[in-house]
């Protein structure tokens, strides 16, 4: 049967393609069936006179653009092991902001400073942070709780003047 | 569902199907257009009434051979649009021939008259009305073509909706040549090129909402 032994060939076309940009072989197999079903309904605009091949492989390619235009920035089904490489983020932009955050930090109160220091920054427990802050864990977290506020204040007052 | 059965269950009832399905939806539709816009310009401006001089008949056969030109080239390439791959077999420049031949033939006109004439054989009587008449006429045609191209299978939404555009562009030129009295070929050059490559650009803009599948 002609479909039976297409679908194993875009198969194997989805798969190549979709496992150069990291996505997984259920969107593959997702698209098969979608040019599947696409090469019967629109069997009407194939010309007998023309070769089947490139017709097939514009319906097929022409699928695979469209999954892509419609899930451009979703990767919602990406399997677990591929992840890392997708979340991975730049660390260049996150120490440079740090350097900034660091500035607005010294424009607030020196325990609340130490605290949000201590706790975000550093990557410190509460109990430690008050340890090193010499304030009671409550204090911390409320002093966090305060300082949070008081930056993104500041720094929405930089952003917009 | 297991792609194995969708094959089974589209395999166990296959009719079919007509290889001319395509060119004979697209000249429908074109049929269809044509009469709309014929129609509406009928009844809404009125066919040209002047029609008793030579210069007149000549000049909106003039008309009416560009609007066919156009009509010819765009629907040839619309149904090869329309199939899946189609865009390989074209050569969308060629498309423009029509347009760079009046533009020339203005061009000629323009520098054999004197410029104290320049700005009448221009401009015209009715440049708005040309200007607003083919595009919103287009808006029909348009429509039907879309309607009937989205039954095919385009594989590049923008080229098959700048020809659909095209398309319809021409259809309503020919339609308002019947009212159009305004008789210089620079007034057809610009207004009437320029309308009907407005549509095209709107074509080209909506192809890929309206045409996917």
């Amino acid at each position: 049967m002609l479909l039976e032994r297409l679908s194993g060939h875009l198969r194997a076309y989805y798969k190549n393609k979709l496992a150069r940009i990291g996505r997984g072989a259920t969107e593959a197999e997702d698209l098969v069936q979608e040019a599947v079903l696409a090469i019967h309904i629109k069997r009407h605009t194939y010309d007998p006179a023309e070769p089947l091949t490139p017709w097939v492989h514009a319906v097929a390619r022409y699928k695979l653009i469209d999954l892509l235009r419609r899930t451009r920035a979703s990767f919602a089904d990406v399997p677990i092991d591929q992840a890392d490489e997708i979340t991975a983020s730049d660390d260049n932009v996150s120490a440079e902001s740090s350097f900034d955050v660091r500035r607005l930090l010294q424009r607030l109160p020196e325990k609340v400073q130490c605290a949000i220091e201590a706790v975000k920054i550093d990557g410190l427990s509460v109990a430690e942070a008050a340890k090193r802050c010499g304030i009671s864990e409550s204090g911390v977290k409320v002093n966090i709780h305060r300082g949070l506020k008081t930056l993104a204040a500041l720094i929405a007052q930089r952003t917009t003047t | 569902m297991k792609t194995d059965e969708l094959v089974a269950a589209l395999s166990a009832s296959v009719e079919p199907v007509s290889r001319r399905l395509v060119s004979r939806s697209v000249g429908i539709a074109l049929a269809i257009g044509a009469a709309l816009a014929i129609g509406a310009i009928s009844v809404g401006l009125g066919v040209r009434a002047d029609l008793t001089t030579l210069r007149a008949v000549l000049f909106l056969l003039l008309k009416l051979a560009f609007a066919f030109v156009i009509i010819g080239v765009a629907a040839a390439y619309l149904v090869r649009l329309a199939r899946p791959g189609g865009e390989r077999t074209i050569s969308a420049g060629l498309a423009a021939i029509p347009f760079v031949a009046i533009m020339v033939l203005a061009a000629i006109t323009l520098g054999q008259a004197p410029n104290s004439h320049w700005d009448r054989m221009v401009m015209g009587d009715e440049w708005l009305e040309c200007l607003l008449s083919i595009p919103i006429i287009a808006i029909v045609p348009f429509a039907v073509i879309i309607f009937a191209v989205r039954r095919a299978a385009p594989t590049s939404l923008v080229r098959a909706g700048a020809f659909s555009g095209l398309l319809a562009g021409g259809v309503s030129a020919l339609a308002y040549a019947l009212h159009c009295t305004d008789d210089s070929l620079p007034f057809v050059a610009l207004w009437y090129g320029g309308t009907i490559v407005l549509c095209t650009l709107a074509g080209a803009a909506f192809g890929p909402r309206l045409l996917r599948w």
